[in-house]
């Protein structure tokens, strides 16, 4: 783990502190992978400015991951794992989703490719993409009850 | 003479479903088709079929255990999902393997690039007509499955890759068979482009064929060889290397015509690049050192010494039954599979169990062009563009 000050001294945490006061809620380092937690309101707007920025140039989304952290509140995690194809650069980026209500704006106008990753989260952790045009199951059977990939499901399922 | 009159069918599109069970999407893929005539107006993959809840099973298991469910996500690329999942826990843990080790993990997963390049280049063939391709590449998997046997005693659900290296010493002689096949693969790989690189009805099917530009590609998250054809490099073993592949000179094909053809062409390069790839590898794995690193309470003991010392037999058995707990934290560890980017990204709660296993699969994110692809191209086209991105089912639904 890497101190707090010398996170602060990172050049992409400066950046979007200098876009944006707010736009960086937290910043962290664990084996030198850069994670930065945004405010959920803020990620759309943040997702834009990552990508057309010239010094940042977030153009590539790997992958979307959630998390469930149960029974913690908010419960779930969603990590976006970002890469800039032109400056070779990497960062997680990072917004807390409540148990209670969840939901988190889609990033699909920045990267398209982010339509099955919502929709494969939404199937498996039910976690709603407020703006994705088809948001419905992907990977399981559309008339399934519950959200596999949760903490509160159990891994043998309810039994049929 | 009479006229007769036919009603003209303006405007009126068909829905046509194809698949799940279809031998040319490589596995059970659905494509919910729009025609108009034989023109593709909307394509509409749907995927699931092969749902297994791999992520959710390793939840379950200690992460040693997790290993051997990384071989059946991509069953044509077992060592490259071993080695992702291997690499991202080995990370977690701070845990350096041994240059040796290191070594014949990239000599493997190179191999493991060619076994999964013949059997793409085979079946699309086949999907396009050009049927004996497929027996010629055949013949050389074979050669390399055999390979994989002789090391880990499974052709194709390898599991050899473990935290912290591999799972045995290779058997004597391996390299030496090794070094056969790829003195013997060069002049296959002219036979498999003497069948088809200038082959006119090849040169029809594929030239011009699946357009996808960088622009489109970037944006839907594609990698690897169809994100290569785009005229893109991006290849995670010169970004971001790992397991010591910055230290081997190969270069990253590309080409600039983003259709069929000129993916066949980048994958083809590859073949070839792997053998240099190979070839470096078996100059630098020395013939003696550790195949794993050495960390008591993760790696378990060798076996001589269970034999003779009662510590080593109670830290086997606390290792196999309790396992091992890394720190907590996650990381995300990117490797260049076959298909594209792989991405294991593993979270620890400290505990002996990953808290969750989310699989980057680039097949996943590949699919998604296909509507891209294929759309106002020939419904026979249809085939090739699916056969070309070159999917595996089991990636894309884990």
């Amino acid at each position: 783990m890497t101190d707090k000050a010398s996170l602060e001294q990172n050049a992409i945490v400066q950046r979007l502190r200098a876009w944006d006061e707010k736009a960086v809620a937290e910043a962290s380092e664990f084996r030198g992978e850069l994670t930065i937690v945004v405010p959920r309101e803020q990620l759309q707007r943040a997702a834009e400015y990552l990508r057309a920025e010239p010094g940042l140039q977030f153009d590539f989304l790997s992958d979307i991951s959630a998390v469930d952290r149960f029974p913690m509140e908010p419960r779930f995690e969603v990590n976006y794992h970002l890469l800039s194809l032109p400056l070779r650069q990497i960062l997680r980026l990072r917004v807390w989703v409540s148990g209670k209500d969840p939901a988190v704006s889609t990033v699909i106008p920045v990267w398209p490719t982010a339509n099955w990753h919502e929709r494969e989260i939404f199937d498996l952790f039910g976690i709603r993409f407020e703006g994705h045009p088809d948001l419905h199951r992907i990977l399981m059977p559309d008339d399934w009850e519950g959200y596999p990939l949760r903490k509160d499901y159990p891994v043998e399922g309810f039994g049929t | 003479m009479t006229t007769v009159e036919t009603a003209a069918g303006a405007a009126q599109t068909m829905v046509l479903n194809m698949g799940p069970q279809h031998p040319s999407t490589h596995g059970v893929l659905r494509v919910v088709l729009e025609l108009d005539g034989e023109t593709v107006v909307k394509a509409r993959p749907e995927i699931g079929y092969l749902h297994t809840g791999i992520e959710k099973s390793c939840e379950d298991l200690t992460y040693s255990q997790a290993i051997t469910l990384t071989d059946r996500i991509d069953y044509l690329a077992p060592l490259s999902n071993n080695l992702g999942y291997c690499l991202a826990v080995e990370k977690l843990l701070g845990l350096e393997v041994p240059k040796r080790a290191q070594y014949i993990r990239v000599l493997l997963t190179e191999l493991t690039r060619l076994n999964s390049h013949l059997v793409w280049l085979g079946t699309h063939a086949m999907d396009l007509g050009a049927t004996s391709v497929m027996l010629y590449c055949f013949r050389e998997r074979e050669e390399i499955l055999k390979i994989f046997e002789m090391v880990s005693g499974q052709r194709m659900m390898t599991s050899y890759f473990r935290i912290g290296g591999l799972a045995l010493e290779p058997p004597p002689g391996w390299l030496e068979r090794v070094g056969r096949f790829i003195e013997m693969f060069p002049s296959r790989i002219e036979e498999y482009e003497k069948l088809l690189t200038r082959n006119s009805i090849w040169l029809m099917r594929t030239v011009g064929i699946g357009i996808l530009e960088a622009k489109d590609a970037i944006a839907l998250g594609v990698s690897g060889p169809t994100l290569r054809a785009a005229g893109v490099a991006y290849d995670v073993r010169k970004f971001f290397p790992y397991s010591s592949y910055e230290e081997f000179s190969f270069d990253v094909p590309t080409r600039t015509e983003c259709d069929s053809y000129a993916r066949y062409l980048v994958r083809v390069a590859e073949m070839r690049e792997s053998l240099k790839i190979i070839r470096q590898a078996m100059g630098k794995i020395p013939p003696e050192g550790p195949i794993r690193t050495d960390a008591p309470g993760i790696i378990p003991p060798q076996r001589e010494k269970m034999k003779t010392e009662m510590e080593a037999l109670i830290y086997h058995f606390k290792l196999f039954t309790d396992g091992f707990a890394p720190p907590p934290g996650e990381v995300y560890q990117r490797i260049e599979s076959p298909r594209g980017e792989v991405g294991y990204f593993i979270v620890s709660d400290g505990s002996p169990k990953p808290y969750r296993v989310k699989v980057r699969a680039p097949s996943f994110a590949n699919l998604q062009a296909l509507p891209k692809l294929s759309e106002g191209g020939l419904v026979a086209d249809l085939i090739a563009c699916i056969g070309t991105i070159d999917i595996v089912l089991g990636e894309v639904d884990r």
